[in-house]
């Protein structure tokens, strides 16, 4: 399978490890975008944001990579925070039930000033 | 392509437009923008264009990765059938079809599966039955499978997959 172009932003705010994908995170892209969640997983950060402002699309093996990690999460005890959807991705996450799973905020400041 | 997914289909033959493609992810990104391109001609709502081009998205990745097994050289055919809307007491719709050529399973046995079971995977289903008004799938004769999907234009009375979608921004 063609692996995708997906760009990934990594970097560490206080607490809070924070990822940035970019562009759109289909079939072909879930896979690197696996990857570098596993990434942050492996910062064993207690709380991990991952701001999708700059994600355009998403589809469910999109979805299926972020359930993934939210059990992988829960297990480390870590606190996965999702932030800045816009309509069409939010709306992926509605259509599942899964918008009351995970826990969604607005903007990743506000992920990260979360306690 | 060695042979047509699509060829003298009987479901097809309706349809104003045909794309043939291979089984290959590429590809997938295009179709979604035709998709959704046609049903913003035909009048359907913004958010709702994306849903229909996240059905068809939904629909060939299992195509892919269950009919083919991940194999990027094999056949896939869609048709799209439109009927629009001038003003008329009839509504738009779309009617969509893919067909493979992919090992055939019952259709009995293609459901999405249960939500309150949240693990990752198996969504797709579950996202096309949702988003459009009709999703059959049959085992296509002379081999391979066929999804019939269609919906009308949700602006004149059906709805969008989401009835209260709200928008990520405003939850937290």
């Amino acid at each position: 399978m063609a692996d995708g172009t997906l760009q990934v932003g990594f970097e560490t705010q206080g607490s809070a490890v924070v990822i940035s994908p970019q562009g759109e995170i289909g079939y072909s892209e879930a896979t690197v975008f696996r990857t570098w969640l596993r990434k942050a997983h492996d910062a064993k950060s207690p709380r991990l944001v991952v701001d999708l402002s700059k994600v355009d699309y998403m589809n469910t093996p999109g979805v299926a990579t972020l359930v993934e990690s939210l059990q992988i999460a829960k297990k480390a005890k870590t606190r996965l925070i999702l932030c800045g959807m816009n309509e069409k991705v939010f709306a992926i996450f509605k259509i599942a039930r899964l918008d009351t799973v995970f826990e969604i905020t607005p903007t990743a400041a506000d992920a990260i000033a979360k306690a | 392509m060695n042979q047509s997914a699509a060829a003298n289909s009987p479901a097809m033959q309706d349809a104003q437009i045909r794309v043939e493609l291979l089984s290959h992810p590429t590809y997938i990104s295009g179709v979604r923008e035709l998709v959704s391109s046609i049903c913003r001609r035909i009048g359907f709502p913004e958010l709702c264009c994306g849903q229909m081009a996240l059905a068809v998205d939904e629909a060939l990745c299992n195509v892919m990765k269950h009919g083919y097994e991940g194999r990027e050289d094999q056949p896939i055919a869609i048709g799209m059938q439109i009927h629009e809307d001038k003003g008329g007491n009839d509504h738009s719709f779309i009617r969509i079809v893919i067909e493979d050529r992919a090992k055939q399973v019952d259709p009995k046995t293609i459901c999405g599966r249960d939500l309150q079971d949240v693990r990752p995977g198996g969504l797709g289903v579950h996202m096309i039955r949702e988003i459009m008004d009709d999703a059959v799938y049959e085992k296509r004769e002379g081999g391979g499978m066929r999804l019939i999907m269609s919906k009308k234009n949700p602006s004149q009375g059906s709805s969008c997959g989401l009835p209260d979608a709200g928008g990520g921004k405003n939850h937290g």
